[in-house]
């Protein structure tokens, strides 16, 4: 079924470039402005952080890269994802199944405020974990007398990235569960198997692909999420920085050639980050299509590029 | 259920009603003052206006890529389609400083818009700049899978009856793909509204003339000021829940009327 769908598509494409093609010229202009509107702003960009990095010699960035105080934010940065992703990632799984696999009342509404941390400005995602938790907060004269420190330090941060990396886990599941249906997992409780034991030969198997994107969006979030954390932080050098933080100090205080060498790493990561994502998104399409044999392609909301689910942020 | 339904309310819903119970506390006095004064209203007038003009200019180059990239064939396509995605796994703090080193008129393109009388950075272009550069992704891929979609035969059809490319995209293929291209535009908006990290660096900062609504936020909480803080984010969190309705809504308008 999936080969005839995919020859009907070949068909079509080839009889769409016989009649319905635009003139050359019409394709070319349109072609060149794309080209040269992405080249400015976003090939520039690229080009300009590893020119920086590197316009006072590779010394300068080694040295920049290994400074104390920039192991000490790559260290922070590290233990904040390692909170953040996997608690988001088993909240993904749980509510996705949740929202998928049972009849639920007010299914909609949960589904409208998981994306609440994508429209609120990080600013006040961080600033709302002040006014619980900092020393005039509402909830810091007890903590002050605890003796437990929240702001200004790494839980804090690691609150904050929470807020904001919660959605990508959960958003990317919920259309891939759907899509994928009930069947699957009713098949292997008349077969005898118990709750855990279905979802992890079952449903796990079936969501990896849709499950290893929204982690790869979600810890790119977390390693970078700048607006949020800067608010909680305090900017204590060497404890409470994170990366994006270090490269705002560093900016801040003019040593460029320094900011762009710890830029560039990010931008590395971020680089390594959508090559993984097109690869996963690859196999998720291929994964979705091997699923639902059958279904005609426009009715599948799975086999829509994933980019556009993350673009709905 | 229970389980996912707590974890939000301590992380998400919790947090977010804290803001409303200090917005409380002010009274209409306070409120009233801080909305009125001059340096909030500029601020609101350059974050929404930036915002919005960011969202158009990417509407409009979004559709242009998003066509060109469904419709047609040339070397280096994958590769731009990979890149597009870009500005959301780049930490903002990232394109913040490279921007500015791009637009300061020290920079390569600075020095260029200086020469001609332009200043684009610590000026409102810069922020549009960056605004444009984190929401750049979201009519593409808004319209994209839409536009794979739209059957050919509409299009022949079109064409047999003699329409013209141009009425042919007008008449046939905006309508279909309007609800993905304004929810896209209503994203990136969102987007750029709340934006901080990229903005902060290329903004200059100066109060009533290049500070953006979630810096002046920013520079109440470092003085300590949270009642003003509050007052000020208040309203910026009632356009997010706005614009997350009215996402939504379009939304379920481009999955309705998607074609099949």
């Amino acid at each position: 079924m999936t080969t005839i769908i995919a020859d009907a598509k070949f068909a079509d494409a080839t009889r769409g470039t016989a009649v319905q093609q635009s003139s050359a010229f019409v394709r070319w202009a349109l072609v060149l402005t794309a080209v040269a509107f992405l080249g400015l702003m976003l090939i520039v960009p690229l080009v300009i952080v590893f020119f920086s990095a590197f316009e006072k010699g590779w010394q300068t960035t080694v040295a920049a890269l290994t400074h104390a105080d920039a192991r000490a934010a790559i260290r922070l940065t590290v233990l904040t994802v390692a909170i953040a992703v996997p608690l988001n990632v088993v909240f993904g799984v749980a509510v996705a199944w949740a929202l998928t696999k049972f009849r639920l009342r007010g299914k909609s509404i949960l589904v409208t405020l998981i994306d609440l941390p994508f429209s609120v400005s990080p600013v006040i995602a961080g600033m709302v974990f002040i006014l619980l938790f900092g020393a005039r907060g509402l909830l810091g004269p007890w903590l002050g007398e605890r003796d437990i420190q929240i702001i200004f330090a790494w839980p804090g941060i690691a609150l904050a990235t929470m807020f904001v990396t919660l959605p990508f886990v959960a958003r990317e599941l919920i259309p891939l569960m759907q899509a994928q249906g009930r069947e699957d997992e009713e098949a292997a409780i008349s077969l005898g198997a118990g709750g855990w034991q279905t979802f992890f030969r079952v449903t796990l198997p079936n969501i990896k692909w849709g499950l290893a994107y929204g982690t790869i969006l979600c810890t790119a979030r977390a390693l970078g999420e700048f607006g949020a954390v800067s608010v909680v932080s305090g900017h204590i050098r060497g404890e409470t920085n994170t990366l994006p933080l270090h490269v705002e100090i560093l900016y801040n205080e003019y040593q460029f050639a320094a900011a762009f060498s710890v830029a560039g790493l990010l931008v590395g990561i971020a680089l390594l980050t959508i090559a993984a994502k097109s690869v996963v998104e690859w196999r998720l399409q291929k994964s979705v299509r091997g699923n639902a044999d059958g279904v005609p392609a426009a009715q599948k909301p799975s086999e829509r590029s994933g980019s556009e689910r993350w673009a709905s942020r | 259920m229970g389980f996912s339904v707590l974890y939000m309310s301590l992380l998400v819903l919790i947090p977010l009603s804290t803001l409303g119970l200090c917005a409380g506390r002010l009274s209409w006095e306070e409120l009233y003052q801080t909305f009125t004064a001059p340096r909030t209203l500029a601020a609101y007038r350059l974050s929404l206006g930036g915002a919005l003009i960011a969202a158009a200019v990417n509407t409009v180059f979004g559709l242009l890529i998003a066509w060109v990239l469904v419709r047609y064939r040339f070397p280096g396509r994958r590769l731009l389609d990979t890149l597009v995605d870009l500005p959301f796994a780049l930490p903002t703090a990232v394109a913040g400083i490279s921007l500015t080193a791009i637009y300061a008129p020290t920079g390569v393109l600075g020095g260029l818009l200086d020469r001609v009388g332009i200043q684009a950075a610590y000026s409102p272009l810069g922020i549009i700049i960056a605004m444009a550069f984190v929401s750049l992704p979201f009519v593409i891929r808004t319209t994209q899978p839409v536009l794979q979609d739209i059957d050919r035969d509409v299009e022949e059809a079109a064409a047999t009856l003699g329409a013209n490319r141009l009425q042919a995209f007008v008449r046939v293929i905006l309508p279909a793909i309007l609800p993905a291209v304004l929810a896209g535009f209503a994203m990136a908006f969102a987007r750029a509204v709340g934006e901080y990290g990229s903005v902060v660096f290329i903004s200059g900062n100066m109060p009533g003339r290049t500070e953006i609504v979630p810096l002046l936020i920013m520079t109440r909480l470092e003085e300590y000021n949270y009642a003003g803080a509050t007052a000020v984010a208040l309203a910026l969190l009632v356009l997010s829940f706005v614009m997350l309705l009215v996402i939504n809504l379009l939304q379920a308008w481009a999955r309705r009327s998607a074609p099949v």
